[in-house]
């Protein structure tokens, strides 16, 4: 059932029953079941509410919340905002008729969409603990504050004022509720006041939030920003999409008195081309008055809308986080190492636009063998209820994590120091089932919610492999210098020989180029030097080599550039290695002696940083 | 460390020596070649035990894991075993020594990044050494904590000690508790015996009740107090009784997947010590119980399996061990059923009935009475 079937639904039976009992059938779907959830409900709807008249209004939001316990059962709850106000003629209706408000007709992204309303609050506020529920607002500093105790009267389903007056407040704007209701306060759980403020405070950045618990204590959620969120603006609807009633209601509210005229001013992207078609693929007259059409033509216009080309919805429709609000909301309420997020462009599935935005943060506080956290947002309200039932917990399960490094059985939530934020923003958000808190599996929202997962997820495993990478090298430095040393020590004692020389191992396990010099001497008084190279590194190595020596070579393979500097000869090959291939330079030497042999001097490489070789030292050039 | 088992045999200890500083020479021989130190042994995983045919016990199949000093982990593995090796050569053998596994942790204390996290670690490193020089533990003058388990039945052994041989009666010479099987069984000898099989038990409570209710002179069994997962000393001792004078074992437990291991490993051989399976593993064991079909079929009060219980069961349906009708049907059954029972769980059907009843039944129904 959609909102405006309840609402009709409602208005039909109105007479009927009252709406005390309407609220008591369907208490599960308008999400007043258990006591705590009552809480989160009103909280919620009273957020919501704030949150979506400050952006309306140009505002920066500031909201207090505070749960105070009034007996056993009640708590008092109090919600104040520096919205825009509302007007005195407006505030009884808004806050006690059950689904008064024009939400329901209008075509852009907004969080109300997704409540009953404030209103529903208030009922069930009257209904468990028999209070009055009292408003204080104030649009303008200069302009008076009204303040207000209201009730439904709940067969007419119309508001009662039990008070009225003007008022003294010290807000320059903003509106005030205060509820009594058979409620409970959790904690410590997914399930509460906490972590739904806390979610609100990660999507809205801009919003400054605070919550006092019944203990007294006050949590702030701080603002990271001043910048406002863009608005979303109103669109016709599109014609893909729209369902027999709301169709049936539209031609009866026009103010047009031809079909053709009707389409083409009532729906977004239908001109008169595409209007003709229609009416036409319908066989519906186009001259017809659209007050009068009946059932069976209105299915027909409906049928021919999908037999038409259209253009897709618009996009301006809606009203996304954004790729840098994202990051700052997850910057503030976690403490993570890196932080990727990306806002996918619009989509449309049966005419509603939509658009995905994922976050993930990484590392930091999170733990290694928890499961990932999952926050789930529709149209910027949190998800707190359903999260195996829901879209996004699928599509995040279905997502190959493995690839990305992070461990992850088929069919679970992956495991990993990982926060996950998905945000499905939509004119019209589907839901399982009218509580709202799961979204139905629609492939064409499956499918762009993976392709933004693996987008965020692809830059959060580069930059993994970026930290793996340092941490591999520091890792090998240890090797090098604490561990190999002294397994070398321990197993030639054991074998009662000198300690090798490692230099080869350490060059080998740091992938480095090594750089060996062997000399041979021969019985003609001849010596056969060779400097060999290594390259253990994965790419291609180029330098130079100086051999700095106080004699004259003979023989050299490959010939060497030779400067003589005075006392010593100065040879310089250029020399190229590729990865994983050694190279050998080598030459004769006349009448060397073991103690030159001894005192030959180091190899000299030059082009290279010194940390990427061993075996010789290096010059820079 | 201290001297009191000082009794090692000099040719036992040439070879230890010997085979330890083999293991060092090809260390330091990959290091003078320019190669960084390996060690490559058989994987010690469920996926790397084979059947052997002659022998009927599961020991290490052909594949292999590496260690390198490539990565940390396998750099510091390796010089963990580079200092363990220079203590047992210069340590032990040198000093006619020896420490037992829980002290050999806590000689790695001034290891520092080398020290053995738990003594799991170093259990294993001994393990290691076994493999690589082919040589059970003693021969490094290694020894286990005494488990103190127990056993009590007709057979007649004399045990060496170093204040002398003492020929002992396990049920005529000792008290209700039974015989403290040493850790040291090579110094035992097996002298007669009037015993028709052996039963393995896995608690103590049952061990008590089978005493109490005279089963051992009942039916001239050898009652073995396993105490949880055998030591290696109670495995081998079974198979000594087993091979001496023939009799057969059975293994009574619980009805979990836990003990379902224990059982295993006696019958076949343990995955963490496959490379010791042929001195340790008697094949013919029979798992006497508490079989799943029993929680049906003698409505055994249960508990509900758990998480783990359910994952260990389903691992053991592809441990390659447990590939048999029988324990396909029982840890199906298992599963489907979502229960496990304890040996105790007989005693709600009376204080003789497992002795009188249960026991006779299945043990004529294995034909080991």
């Amino acid at each position: 059932m959609k909102q405006n079937e309840i609402a009709e639904e409602l208005a039909k039976e109105q007479k009927a029953i009252s709406v005390a009992e309407f609220f008591e059938k369907n208490r599960h779907i308008l999400g007043f079941d258990s006591k705590p959830r009552c809480l989160n409900t009103t909280i919620k709807e009273g957020v919501d509410n704030s949150l979506d008249a400050c952006e309306d209004a140009g505002i920066l939001p500031e909201i207090s919340i505070m749960v105070k316990k009034s007996s056993k059962y009640n708590v008092i709850i109090t919600i104040e905002d520096n919205g825009p106000g509302i007007t005195k003629e407006q505030i009884p209706k808004v806050f006690a008729i059950l689904l008064y408000g024009s939400k329901f007709h209008h075509l852009k992204q907004s969080r109300g969409q997704q409540g009953i309303g404030i209103s529903a609050a208030v009922l069930y506020s009257q209904l468990s603990s028999g209070a009055s529920t009292k408003i204080i607002s104030k649009t303008g500093p200069g302009k008076p504050a009204h303040y207000f105790e209201l009730m439904i009267n709940t067969n007419t389903n119309e508001p009662e004022i039990l008070k009225h007056e003007e008022i003294d407040w010290y807000r320059p704007h903003g509106t005030g509720i205060e509820m009594e209701m058979k409620a409970s306060y959790v904690s410590g759980r997914k399930q509460s006041v906490y972590e739904y403020l806390k979610a609100s405070a990660i999507v809205n950045p801009h919003a400054r939030i605070s919550l006092t618990e019944p203990s007294g204590e006050t949590v702030v959620f701080e603002r990271a920003t001043e910048i406002l969120p863009i608005p979303a603006k109103e669109v016709l609807p599109h014609p893909h999409g729209i369902e027999i009633g709301t169709l049936m209601k539209m031609a009866k509210s026009t103010c047009r008195q031809k079909i053709l005229t009707f389409l083409i001013d009532s729906f977004a992207k239908i001109g008169r081309l595409a209007a003709e078609e229609i009416c036409e693929k319908a066989d519906v007259n186009p001259e017809l008055d659209p007050h009068i059409i009946d059932r069976d033509q209105t299915n027909r216009l409906l049928d021919a809308f999908s037999k038409v080309k259209l253009m897709s919805a618009p996009t301006y429709c809606l009203s996304p986080i954004g790729q840098d609000l994202m990051k700052e909301g997850l910057k503030k309420e976690f403490n993570v190492d890196h932080i990727a997020t990306t806002t996918r462009p619009p989509q449309v599935h049966s005419g509603n636009t939509f658009l995905i935005e994922v976050g993930i943060g990484y590392g930091g506080d999170l733990k290694n063998d928890d499961t990932i956290s999952v926050m789930r947002f529709a149209n910027k309200v949190p998800l707190l209820y359903q999260q195996g039932g829901c879209l996004i917990t699928e599509a995040i399960k279905s997502v190959n994590w493995t690839y990305y490094g992070i461990s992850h059985r088929i069919g679970y939530l992956p495991t990993g120091p990982l926060v996950i934020l998905v945000h499905v923003a939509s004119t019209n958000i589907p839901f399982t089932s009218e509580s709202k808190d799961a979204i139905a599996d629609i492939p064409e929202i499956r499918a762009e919610i993976q392709r933004a997962i693996k987008e965020v997820a692809k830059k959060v495993a580069d930059h993994k492999k970026t930290l793996d990478k340092i941490k591999t090298k520091n890792e090998k430095k240890i090797i090098v210098s604490k561990i190999l040393p002294r397994i070398a020590k321990n197993v030639s004692q054991m074998v009662d020989k000198e300690v090798p020389n490692i230099t080869p191992v350490v060059a080998r396990v740091m992938e480095n180029l090594l750089f060996e010099r062997v000399v041979e001497l021969k019985e003609n008084g001849f010596a056969n030097i060779s400097i060999n190279i290594s390259n253990f590194s994965h790419k291609k190595q180029q330098f130079s080599i100086h051999d700095v020596v106080p004699f004259e070579i003979l023989n050299a393979d490959p010939e060497p550039l030779v400067k003589d500097i005075g006392l010593e000869y100065d040879y310089t090959w250029d020399i190229s290695v590729s990865a994983g291939s050694s190279k050998v330079i080598s030459y004769f030497v006349e009448t060397l002696d073991e103690v030159e042999i001894e005192s030959l001097p180091e190899i000299i490489v030059e082009g290279l940083d010194e940390s990427f070789f061993n075996g010789a030292i290096a010059i820079h050039g | 460390m201290n001297n009191k088992f000082n009794n090692y045999r000099k040719e036992d200890d040439k070879v230890a020596t010997d085979r330890l500083l083999d293991f060092a020479n090809k260390l330091y021989e990959q290091m003078e070649n320019g190669y960084e130190p390996s060690l490559t042994l058989p994987s010690r995983s469920r996926n790397n035990i084979i059947h052997n045919e002659d022998t009927d016990v599961w020991t290490y199949g052909d594949r292999k894991t590496k260690t390198s000093a490539k990565s940390k982990k396998g750099a510091l593995k390796l010089l963990q075993r580079s200092e363990l090796a220079n203590f047992l050569q210069n340590n032990h053998l040198k000093q006619n020594k020896g420490s037992t596994l829980r002290e050999l942790y806590y000689i790695s204390e001034g290891w520092d990044i080398a020290k053995f996290k738990d003594q799991h670690e170093s259990d294993r490193a001994i393990e290691d050494f076994e493999i690589i020089c082919g040589l059970q533990r003693e021969y490094f003058h290694v020894r286990p904590e005494e488990d103190g388990a127990t056993m009590l039945g007709p057979i007649r052994l004399r045990e060496t000690t170093r204040r002398g041989d003492h020929i002992v009666h396990c049920q005529e010479d000792i008290g209700q508790s039974g015989y403290t099987i040493p850790f040291n069984v090579e110094n035992l000898e097996l002298l007669e015996s009037d015993a028709k099989f052996i039963l393995a038990v896995e608690t103590g409570g049952m061990y008590a009740r089978l005493i109490e209710n005279g089963f051992d002179q009942k039916y001239d069994a050898v009652l073995v107090h396993l105490k949880g997962q055998p030591s290696r000393s109670t495995r081998v001792l079974m198979k000594k009784m087993n091979e001496r004078f023939d009799l057969p074992i059975a293994v009574f437990t619980d009805a979990d997947p836990w003990s379902y291991r224990i059982f295993s490993t006696i019958a076949y051989g343990a995955i963490k010590t496959a490379h010791l399976s042929e001195d340790l593993a008697i094949p013919g064991s029979k798992f006497v119980g508490v079989q799943p079909s029993d929680i049906v079929d003698y409505d055994l009060s249960t508990d509900k399996l758990k998480e783990k219980d359910i994952e260990a069961l389903r691992s053991e349906l592809i441990d390659p061990r447990f590939q048999s009708n029988y324990w396909e049907k029982q840890i199906r059954l298992q599963l489907e059923i979502n229960k496990k029972a304890e040996q105790q769980a007989f005693a709600g059907k009376g204080l003789d009935y497992v002795t009188d009843v249960y026991l006779p039944d299945r043990l004529t129904e294995l034909g080991v009475i």
